[in-house]
């Protein structure tokens, strides 16, 4: 039997990147996926697409994590319908780059709306659908907001914070049996890298012990594992997914 | 006792683990042990379950009593926003 099956999982951020994967990794794992995205449209055809690859459990519902009352609606939705919630992935961000003298309010509150706030939602808001029977919160953290990077100071300050809606989300919700991790990804070829200049993207991975970048597919892995039982004793914890880009 | 707060008096029992000697229609927030700010929540998610609500932050903090739910919850059954 594979292991997720009979969970229910909700994924923020899902029709894309390391969002899309993940809906694909635990879908194959046997759960039930329910993908959200701001595109009604994108957010409906991703989750088609992957309902015909498994079996009709993955669905789609439009969400924008700014949104505290939508995030509260679409998760206890979710529980609902289902009877359950097992697993959420709090994915949905956006990236924003520029240098120090560069900055605008606008991408700061960018920055801080969607990759803490709407982090900060997703957790509250599945926390309570997971309150009486426990479950697993895998939130996107990034290896800048470990080591910072030049031109994404906005960018690697929302993620570091990220990491601790995991860290003190873990320690709140333990008591109910609710797990709370961080993944942090490395350099990853999604839409949100695929901007980057190739000498910049050549030295990335120049500094990355493993000599590649990493796949959606890695980053998806991971979370797998954080959401299952076999991660039944972990919590609290930044997992980086970098091929050792941190070291 | 209406039916709504029948069914929220077997939330709070059961949500706050209460024996039978607590008088739940006067109960407020911190009269017992099991009423702290951890079992809040639990009450709280309790009670979305039980009547399919959902509270907002603001009402969330402002639920401090039995009175204070039954008061708020017959305004979401209803439709609409109850203040304090």
């Amino acid at each position: 039997m594979p292991a997720l099956d009979g969970r229910v999982a909700v994924v923020t951020g899902g029709t894309r990147g390391i969002g899309l994967a993940t809906c694909r990794v635990l879908a194959d794992a046997g759960a039930t996926v329910v993908l959200t995205g701001r595109d009604a449209k994108v957010a409906t055809s991703c989750a088609k697409e992957l309902a015909a690859e498994f079996g009709g459990r993955v669905a789609g519902r439009v969400l924008d994590v700014t949104d505290p009352d939508a995030v509260g609606r679409v998760i206890r939705g979710v529980a609902r319908d289902h009877g359950r919630l097992d697993i959420a992935v709090a994915n949905a961000g956006v990236l924003g780059d520029a240098l120090l003298g560069m900055i605008t309010d606008d991408l700061v509150t960018r920055m801080l709306s969607t990759n803490v706030a709407g982090t900060i939602h997703t957790v509250q808001a599945a926390a309570r659908a997971m309150m009486r029977r426990g479950g697993s919160i895998i939130v996107l953290a990034s290896v800048v907001g470990e080591r910072g990077s030049a031109g994404q100071t906005a960018y690697a300050a929302s993620k570091a914070a990220v990491a601790n809606v995991a860290r003190s989300a873990a320690k709140e919700l333990g008591r109910y049996g609710i797990r709370v991790n961080a993944v942090a990804p490395g350099v990853i070829e999604t839409d949100m890298t695929a901007h980057l200049p190739a000498d910049v993207l050549a030295r990335r991975v120049a500094d990355t012990p493993l000599g590649r970048l990493g796949t959606p597919v890695d980053v998806a892995r991971v979370i797998r594992f954080l959401a299952d039982d076999d991660a039944g004793f972990v919590t609290g914890q930044v997992v980086g997914v970098d091929g050792g880009l941190v070291l | 006792m209406t039916e709504l707060t029948t069914r929220l008096r077997a939330v709070f029992v059961e949500a706050l683990a209460l024996d039978r000697s607590v008088d739940v229609e006067h109960l407020v927030f911190r009269d017992v042990a099991s009423w702290d700010s951890v079992g809040h929540m639990t009450l709280v998610a309790a009670i979305e379950d039980e009547f399919d609500v959902q509270l907002d932050t603001d009402q969330v903090i402002d639920l401090s009593s039995f009175a204070v739910a039954a008061h708020m919850l017959t305004g979401l059954l209803a439709g609409v926003t109850v203040g304090d």
